[in-house]
């Protein structure tokens, strides 16, 4: 067994995987990931289950340190600088590092949250089939709480596997989709429009529960109580200010505010990865608009493995360009640290 | 043969779950309705449903819409939500001892005064229900009850509490509750149970389910510190009463 010790990290970083579910009738949060796709592109890197337990790192930096051992990681999400022992390491890449050598994440340049998988998984024991962390709660493994320098995973010894790369299709960029409803009958036709129509930012004061949301304030046709009923990953509630909150992973399983509307499966990760203060529109689509696309996310995440690639590296670029003559690929050479194998076979 | 109900509505919740609102107010008959709905949905599963939640007046079905659509799960769902549902026979029954006012019920005098009465009187009415979970949410094992008698009907306070204790008694509005959490709450606080009704490491790690009876007993609080510890080692220190 090698470990991996945790050297620094910023708030809002916690173990997650897929999420606890089976009990969100007793009042369990499902919590889980933040952006699941982000999650799964980790994990498949290194050869884990598409929602294996992770370490999801927040906005801020983290360095993790080998001991015992080599151990092999992945990431993916939230773009950064990262670099082991002063090489950089390019986002959704595997890396392995030697015993005592230190990956060093910086700071999110856009986006929010930035997936690291380990070799094998994190080690822990699951409630409800999950480690994912409720610090509300007090639920998850090996910490039931945000990550704190000094903290440490025993993790399986690096397989030493060549490392790989992973090709992501490009981000889809425009309005995130909804669904209206399912109590968008208790706001009129003009706040729903306002809804729809209005740029919103997310405010700095959300996190894992919640997402406020600042914009204009959105007025209810009948007064903002309703009977509380349940919620999903995506519930956009509208409390008595006006200003929506959309539910996020660690959502209470029930609420008494009207959903004026509901995120779409395949953009609620899209959501999660907005920083705070950039300005972003919502769209409504049909019910059969969303679920084409839920089964195209789903389907992505099961074929993530058909996307891996041989990681580039110096190394394997003087073969490329070596090859080159015989097999006619196109070699970048423009930089030696990041020469790039730009045609596939 | 039972004369079917009117069809409850079925409200897309995003593009896999959808609500089956039977009612927009609180009221007995459609948790009634709620109920038998998720319990004819565990016995005979309907393929792609993930997850049943059950509240007060509406029934959330988590889905994967990779195996049933929204159009063809509502077909299979509407035929077993308009059935009326059959007569509760065997409801299991909790009897759950609470410390009442003092430091474990701190708006018992308040309640007391509001309604005009003393906190003796407020304690024998509350105690004196027969309550139905009719849901669990907001936080692991938050028991939501009906059935709280009219007298205490009472709007919950102007500002909430940021913090109120694991095992707390409380009303709210029409309903009463058992908090199991320590939590935000703006409800009005009558006692403390010792009670866990979410217990992680405990077999049932949930004491309480949907369609459950409670009643309560007023317990000393020299008493409730006894029973907190030995719930603390695991006990449910709740008596169950079978019907």
């Amino acid at each position: 067994m090698s470990r991996l010790v945790v050297a620094s990290i910023g708030p809002a970083s916690s173990v997650q995987d897929g999420g606890r579910h089976g009990a969100q009738r007793y009042g369990l949060t499902v919590s889980g990931a933040m952006d699941r796709l982000s999650l799964a592109a980790a994990n498949t890197l290194v050869g884990n289950a598409p929602f294996a337990a992770a370490v999801e790192i927040g906005p801020f930096g983290a360095v993790f340190t080998a001991r015992d051992g080599a151990v092999r990681v992945a990431i993916s999400g939230a773009p950064r600088n990262a670099d082991v022992a002063g090489s950089p390491v390019a986002m959704d890449n595997s890396v392995t590092l030697k015993d005592g050598e230190t990956l060093t994440l910086g700071f999110a340049r856009g986006g929010a949250f930035t997936y690291l998988a380990i070799e094998g998984t994190i080690k822990g024991e699951p409630v409800f089939g999950s480690l994912a962390v409720n610090a509300r709660a007090g639920l998850g493994s090996p910490y039931p709480r945000p990550l704190q320098a000094g903290d440490e995973f025993s993790v399986d010894a690096a397989s030493g596997a060549p490392e790989l790369r992973i090709e992501l299709p490009k981000p889809v960029s425009g309005p995130i989709r909804v669904l209206l409803g399912p109590q968008d009958d208790e706001f009129d036709d003009a706040n729903k429009a306002l809804f729809l129509d209005s740029e919103w930012k997310i405010s700095a004061t959300s996190d894992r529960m919640g997402y406020r949301l600042e914009g204009p304030a959105i007025k209810h046709l009948h007064g903002h109580n309703i009977v509380s009923d349940g919620t999903v990953n995506g519930s956009i509630q509208v409390p008595g200010n006006g200003a929506p909150i959309a539910l996020m992973m660690d959502r209470g399983t029930s609420g008494g505010y009207p959903k004026i509307a509901t995120v779409i499966t395949a953009d609620v990760g899209r959501l999660a990865q907005t920083s705070a203060g950039t300005a972003f529109r919502f769209k409504a689509v049909s019910v059969a608009e969303a679920q084409d696309e839920a089964k195209k996310f789903a389907q992505l995440i099961r074929n993530l493995p058909d996307r891996l690639r041989t990681a580039d590296s110096v190394a394997l670029n003087i073969e490329a360009l070596s090859d080159a003559n015989v097999a006619g690929y196109a070699v970048s050479a423009v930089d030696a640290g990041t020469w790039q194998v730009t045609a596939e076979p | 043969m039972a004369v079917p109900l009117p069809p409850p509505r079925l409200l897309p919740s995003g593009d896999s779950a959808v609500t089956v609102e039977f009612s927009r107010t609180i009221d007995d008959d459609a948790n009634q309705r709620v109920l038998a709905l998720d319990k004819a949905l565990a016995a005979s599963p309907i393929d792609g449903i993930t997850e049943t939640v059950p509240t007060y007046r509406s029934l959330l079905v988590h889905y994967d819409p990779g195996k049933i659509g929204f159009d063809a799960l509502g077909e299979k769902l509407l035929p077993i939500a308009i059935q009326p549902p059959p007569p509760v026979t065997k409801a299991r029954r909790w009897r759950i001892p609470v410390a009442y006012g003092g430091e474990h019920g701190i708006d018992l005098e308040d309640v007391a005064k509001a309604l005009d009465t003393t906190p003796d009187d407020i304690v024998a009415r509350h105690a004196g229900g027969d309550y139905k979970v009719a849901m669990i949410g907001f936080t692991p094992g938050w028991s939501y009850l009906s059935g709280l008698d009219k007298s205490l009907h009472m709007s919950r306070r102007q500002s909430p509490r940021l913090l109120t204790p694991a095992g707390t008694i409380s009303i709210g509005g029409v309903q009463a509750g058992i908090q199991c959490l320590a939590a935000p709450s703006g409800w009005h606080l009558l006692g403390r149970t010792p009670v866990r009704t979410y217990q992680l490491h405990r077999n049932p790690t949930f004491l309480t389910e949907p369609g459950d009876r409670v009643t309560f007993f007023a317990i000393h609080h020299k008493e409730f510190e006894e029973l907190d510890r030995a719930a603390e080692a695991g006990e449910i220190v709740a008596e169950q009463v079978i019907a």
